[in-house]
């Protein structure tokens, strides 16, 4: 193959994106284990090592840069390091949501929790889920797996409503709780902003695979 | 809306004795937009570019058959004018090739040859118009008499397209004109092309991928003689159909 060297470059891409796509799994497991527990070291840990995470974008951006630049890809490989630019930009904002559920966990301090989590760590089950399974479609170049994995951001979403009127209606009880309901409104804010950039990741590997554009993040919920 | 064909074929096979280079093309070229026809070495983008005007009728043993319409003429048949046609459908070529006259008899030359303008005073007017066309009036008007092999390569290709031009033709071929030049010449006469083609039909032959990128609204990709893909350009080189082509754009072939 006569552009053995670019294609392995584009291969190595992808092998780090994967990699990133680790750290911030890494992360979101962390910080709901941190809000979970009120562990205010891990949380510490989460937003410190986010400093990482904007170095791998920064670091697979300007490779997509330079690839650009010096090879003119076209096509497939054009789409690619278009797709890979705009999947590391989604997984970059994912450890930022890791980080603010950390950034909560510190804000909330030590007194307890307003009640256990329920929805919360659910929430975080099925967007980790989307987000692995968007990663492996875009290794795959899954177009099928990925408009699936759209389909899912509807139970995440009716998820944090729920969470969101539970809380609610704790706060409406009692307003003493307020405060710390409101963080862990945040948190599944967060929580469900994880999932829709799951989508984005879905949607970017439709592009590459199909070439056309598609917006799959349409709510039915 | 689908712009307007200039140039259609139809079945068009081409031989070269018994080797046959084009085979079953049928591509329509549409008018007042720049096509380019890209594929490797010895695919036939050539070949099809000189049968728009029958310059393949130079080349010994050549056989044609199918149809080529212009403006609704087939112009195979052969009753067809040659001398009108290859005013009507000018080419340029990989190198410059200026004659070794004056910058100004090299643009009278065409004129004279296809009797256009006699009175000096048109010709005069014809040429500046053709030398403003390829923005070197400004540079050339005091050095009209000078030899034109003292031009450089740019200038040399641009005049060539002047040469072109004063004879007013609807279509003009070009043949990989820039292969001669280098980069910020390249893009100087790629940005004339853009220009050019609100006025004429353009069609170029390039090995230059990146070239036919920036410059064409339309690219055909020929392999082995045939054409496998035509369609808009930005389609071509962002999702082309045919895994041919996708394999050829992306080097990727072998």
């Amino acid at each position: 193959m006569p552009r053995e060297g670019f294609h392995r470059r584009i291969k190595e891409l992808e092998h780090e994106v994967l990699e990133m796509g680790e750290m911030v799994f890494d992360a979101i497991h962390r910080s709901v284990e941190a809000l979970k527990n009120l562990d205010a070291e891990t949380a510490r840990q989460i937003i410190t090592n986010d400093a990482q995470v904007d170095r791998k974008r920064w670091q697979l951006e300007d490779r997509c840069v330079d690839l650009i630049a010096t090879q003119q890809p076209v096509a497939s490989d054009l789409r690619e390091i278009i797709a890979t630019l705009s999947i590391v930009r989604d997984l970059e904002r994912i450890g930022d949501y890791a980080e603010g559920i950390g950034k909560i966990v510190l804000m909330h301090g030590d007194e307890p929790l307003v009640k256990p989590l329920t929805h919360l760590p659910v929430m975080a089950e099925k967007a980790v889920g989307m987000l692995r399974r968007s990663l492996e479609a875009f290794v795959q170049r899954d177009a099928k797996a990925a408009r699936l994995i759209c389909d899912e951001d509807d139970a995440v979403d009716k998820l944090y409503d729920q969470a969101y009127h539970d809380l609610i209606g704790y706060m409406i009880k009692d307003p003493s709780v307020i405060t710390r309901a409101t963080y862990l409104i945040w948190a599944a804010h967060n929580i469900e902003r994880i999932a829709d950039r799951a989508t984005n990741i879905a949607e970017s590997v439709v592009y590459l695979v199909t070439g056309t554009p598609t917006e799959l993040n349409v709510s039915k919920y | 809306m689908e712009p307007q064909s200039k140039i259609e074929t139809t079945d068009l096979n081409l031989y070269y004795g018994s080797f046959q280079a084009l085979i079953d093309v049928n591509i329509r070229i549409p008018a007042r937009n720049v096509t380019a026809i890209i594929g490797p070495s010895g695919c036939g983008k050539s070949t099809l570019l000189r049968c728009f005007n029958r310059m393949n009728d130079l080349v010994e043993h050549t056989q044609v058959k199918g149809r080529i319409v212009i403006d609704g003429q087939n112009i195979l048949e052969p009753e067809t004018d040659l001398i009108a046609l290859r005013r009507k459908v000018g080419m340029v070529f990989q190198r410059p090739n200026v004659f070794s006259l004056s910058i100004y008899n090299n643009l009278k030359f065409g004129l004279r040859i296809h009797n256009l303008l006699s009175r000096n005073d048109q010709i005069m007017q014809t040429i500046r118009q053709g030398l403003e066309h390829v923005g070197l009036w400004d540079d050339l008007k005091d050095k009209l008499n000078a030899n034109a092999h003292t031009l450089t390569l740019e200038q040399q290709q641009r005049l060539c397209i002047a040469r072109v031009l004063i004879l007013r033709p609807d279509i003009i071929l070009l043949d990989e004109p820039c292969s001669a030049l280098d980069p910020i010449a390249t893009l100087r006469i790629e940005e004339l092309l853009r220009v050019l083609c609100q006025d004429y039909t353009l069609v170029i032959v390039t090995h230059n991928m990146q070239q036919a990128a920036r410059v064409s609204d339309f690219t055909g990709f020929m392999y082995l003689g045939r054409l496998i893909e035509f369609a808009d350009t930005q389609r071509i080189f962002t999702n082309p159909g045919e895994r041919l082509t996708e394999d050829y754009i992306r080097g990727s072939f072998g």
